[in-house]
């Protein structure tokens, strides 16, 4: 105990382990309120930033999609959660690693995200003469437009296996980009911090 | 032929399994004097480095859903070392149609480690209850004798609550409640509009300091395992003390195989597998304490066979195995545009809900034996993956309108899950598949599971409830569930609320009953099991603290027959 103590407060060579190691030993201790303070958890979060920092960022290579999948991967989840004055979007979050890593690991994933974005080239191919990637803007939108909402199955039932494979893109583009920094930003999610005492409901807005 | 390795020594008692149960037998026997050795089927766990709380999502490559995105099936990879839905090599089946779901813990402190903490006591009906409606059985005891371990057990690791004055949901030893969320606000003012109870939850989370553990912190990640151990677990709160007394042996990764048996029809220890060396071995004892979770100690207890037990150890009866039951399911959630106005604050809270729903239609005739309690979840929780799967599925889109409809949504949802009494019904079971062994060899378990009339119309009062509250608060429910297929109203699978009881109940008649009261077995007096295989009914309180409270008891008779050598 001692010895995790004189780093914590040297400041040095603290890691993320050495605080929770002192929350449970002051715990088993039973004198621990003086170790848990808000302090405690921000500075678990502030190591791994650190940590993360220290290694080096390089270009990402895709574990799963082929250059060109994932360059349209790329570009469908910074149209699905795009960049606003209030905060990045998908891509900036880190969606489309997330969602590679992910497919890389599960066969399932392969077969509807893998499979989908060869649908949508063929179709866009068949309809536009280009791949997605290669479509005009205007292009791309009005593809987004009728593979965006089940509905469309209605009047065009070639849509659906489109459909089906975008609203599983948009899935996991919202989970890429809501688990991210970014992304609990933009939702103002104030926590996962140690408070003294749970400060209740602010007063409601009439 | 294999070598079997025996122990040297024989010990007072050997406990099998290290959760609520035989965490709680193992503290009371060694304090009572008692050597023990206790098998856990897992490793050990260690809060410093097995708990993950304060990560962020993004802290992790897998963002919080795992490897291909599979720990989401198991509550997710932030939780504490605690078990899944499918364990590799130990295999269990399901009997045409039954599909029950059986969630397992490998790990010391079992599913202590992870549970909801929601510790609420049994009612004095809950024991009575055929006396009361005519259905199942009643309890060979009655409230006023497990008062006093409710009690004891609430004392020693800590339960909120407020009192209240409920005939149904008997007020226990709390620690101050922690304050509302807003989320709960709003639905305590649709219930009073309703007359519906809503009331401070009852947690095994401390708000005060107790017994050398420090108060809460507020994180809501109690599901994550508490470093600072200020919610209950059998691995922080009941298993250090009774290492402290230097009388428990605790042995880990150790599975169960069978309780061996003497001449004299006692048991006379356990032989279990060592996992890291795929060897049998074999603890000695004076008596045997099976606390391996229900469905498994009746597994272990059907397995144990030889010739003065041929249908398996205090078998007499058949009832091994009989009378499952889980929790009725169903859940639901609702859109509150009030709360799209609430200015951003923490509302983490402790790692559960403040405020609760008891049953309250307990005094009336309702379509339905017996009860259920309603669950609140939601609000401005710390965002993870599938927090907008809903917005997607409704709105749909993508684009600057689909990321300001999240935006403008988060918080906004509150989540609904009933929890109700099943009554024990003869075509929901337990027993040994004769096809199959898991990879140890031993014999695994085959469900058989049936919702009957009664739960499913409970599920069916759980869905409009929800509704009538949702629509009250001014707000807009948005589960559809189905009337009719395998599960109408959305009442969950069998054994999906990890509350399965009732495998080896206890009575007072030896021919329908497992256990005495004492959760001593009928046909062998050095036997006891003290997880949820005892409970006779399993009624809408979740049964841990219950499990507690007959566990203490039992281990303080089984301390004192021990002292009188009548064991």
């Amino acid at each position: 105990m001692s010895v995790s103590r004189e780093k914590g407060s040297s400041g040095r060579g603290i890691s993320r382990r050495d605080v929770l190691r002192n929350l449970a030993i002051g715990a088993a201790g039973g004198s621990m309120l003086q170790l848990i303070p808000a302090k405690a958890a921000e500075l678990a979060h502030e190591m791994i930033q650190k940590e993360k920092a220290a290694s080096p960022a390089g270009k990402y290579s895709p574990k799963f999609f082929p250059t060109h999948q994932y360059e349209t991967l790329v570009l469908l989840c910074g149209l699905i959660i795009p960049k606003d004055e209030v905060s990045g979007g998908a891509v900036e979050a880190g969606a489309p690693e997330f969602i590679d890593l992910l497919t890389s690991e599960n066969e399932e994933y392969q077969a509807i995200l893998g499979g989908g974005l060869m649908w949508l080239d063929n179709f866009c191919a068949d309809r536009y003469e280009h791949t997605f990637l290669e479509c005009s803007s205007a292009q791309q939108k009005e593809m987004l437009d009728e593979i965006a909402y089940r509905e469309n199955t209605k009047k065009d039932l070639s849509l659906s296996q489109g459909i089906a494979f975008f609203a599983k893109l948009r899935l996991m583009t919202c989970d890429g980009f809501y688990t991210s920094k970014i992304g609990i930003e933009d939702l103002k999610y104030i926590g996962n911090t140690a408070l003294a005492q749970f400060p209740g409901c602010p007063p409601l807005p009439e | 032929m294999a070598q079997v390795i025996r122990s040297p020594k024989t010990y007072d008692v050997c406990v099998i399994g290290s959760g609520a149960g035989g965490g709680m037998a193992a503290k009371i026997l060694t304090e009572g004097g008692l050597t023990v050795a206790l098998l856990e089927a897992g490793p050990p766990v260690n809060p410093s480095t097995d708990f993950k709380m304060f990560l962020w999502p993004y802290d992790v490559p897998h963002r919080g859903v795992g490897v291909g995105g599979k720990a989401a099936e198991n509550f997710g990879e932030f939780l504490a070392p605690n078990g899944a839905w499918k364990i590799k090599g130990e295999p269990y089946t399901s009997a045409p149609g039954a599909n029950f779901q059986w969630f397992r813990s490998r790990t010391v402190g079992g599913r202590t480690n992870h549970w909801g903490r929601i510790a609420l006591r049994f009612a004095p009906v809950d024991f009575k209850s055929k006396s009361r409606d005519g259905i199942g059985e009643d309890w060979p005891i009655s409230y006023d004798d497990i008062a006093p371990y409710y009690d004891k057990v609430e004392s020693y690791i800590g339960v909120f609550g407020t009192k209240e004055n409920i005939s149904n949901a008997p007020d226990g030893v709390f620690l101050p409640p922690p304050k509302p969320r807003c989320t709960e606000l709003v639905i305590k003012k649709a219930c009073d509009k309703l007359n519906i109870l809503c009331i401070p939850s009852r947690l095994a989370i401390l708000t005060k300091p107790l017994n050398g553990r420090p108060s809460c912190h507020y994180c809501a990640q109690c599901g994550r395992g508490c470093p600072s151990g200020s919610n209950f677990s059998s691995s922080q709160v009941l298993i250090p003390p009774a290492l402290a007394t230097g009388r428990l042996t605790l042995i880990t990764d150790a599975m169960a195989r069978e309780i061996l048996v003497g001449h004299d029809g006692k048991a006379s220890g356990v032989s279990y597998i060592d996992r890291a060396t795929r060897s049998e071995k074999r603890i000695s004892a004076r008596a045997v304490v099976v606390a391996a979770s229900a469905c498994e100690s009746a597994r272990l207890l059907l397995n144990s066979k030889s010739h003065l037990f041929p249908d398996g150890l205090a078998n007499a009866s058949g009832q091994v195995g009989r009378n499952l039951t889980d929790s009725v399911g169903s859940s639901g959630q609702g859109y509150f545009p009030q709360l799209e106005k609430m200015p951003p604050h923490n509302h983490d809270g402790t790692g559960g809900m403040h405020l609760y729903i008891p049953w309250w239609k307990f005094d009336r005739q309702n379509e339905f034996p017996r009860g259920y309690h309603i669950e609140l979840g939601g609000g401005r929780e710390m965002p993870g993956a599938g927090m907008f799967d809903d917005v997607c599925e409704q709105f749909e889109g993508y684009g600057a309108m689909l990321k300001s409809t999240c935006r403008k949504r988060y918080g906004t949802n509150i989540g609904f899950a009933g929890r109700g009494e099943m009554i024990p019904n003869a075509d929901t079971f337990c027993e040994i598949d004769p096809d199959v062994v898991d990879q140890f060899g031993i014999p695994v378990l085959r469900f058989h599971f049936k919702w009957s009339d009664y739960e499913i119309r409970q599920a069916k009062d759980m869905q409009q409830t929800f509704k009538a509250i949702v629509e009250a608060a001014g707000g807009e429910y948005l589960t559809r569930t189905s009337t009719d297929g395998p599960y109408p109203y959305g009442i969950e699978p069998g054994g999906k609320v990890i509350h399965e009881v009732g495998t080896a109940r206890m009575g007072a008649d030896p021919k329908t009953s497992v256990l005495n009261e004492y959760c001593q077995a009928h046909d062998v007096k050095n036997l006891f099991v003290t997880d949820g295989a005892p409970l006779v009914t399993n009624p809408d309180k979740n049964p841990t603290l219950t499990i507690m409270a007959l566990s203490w008891r039992a281990s303080e008779y089984l301390v004192d027959q021990a002292k009188k050598g009548s064991l």
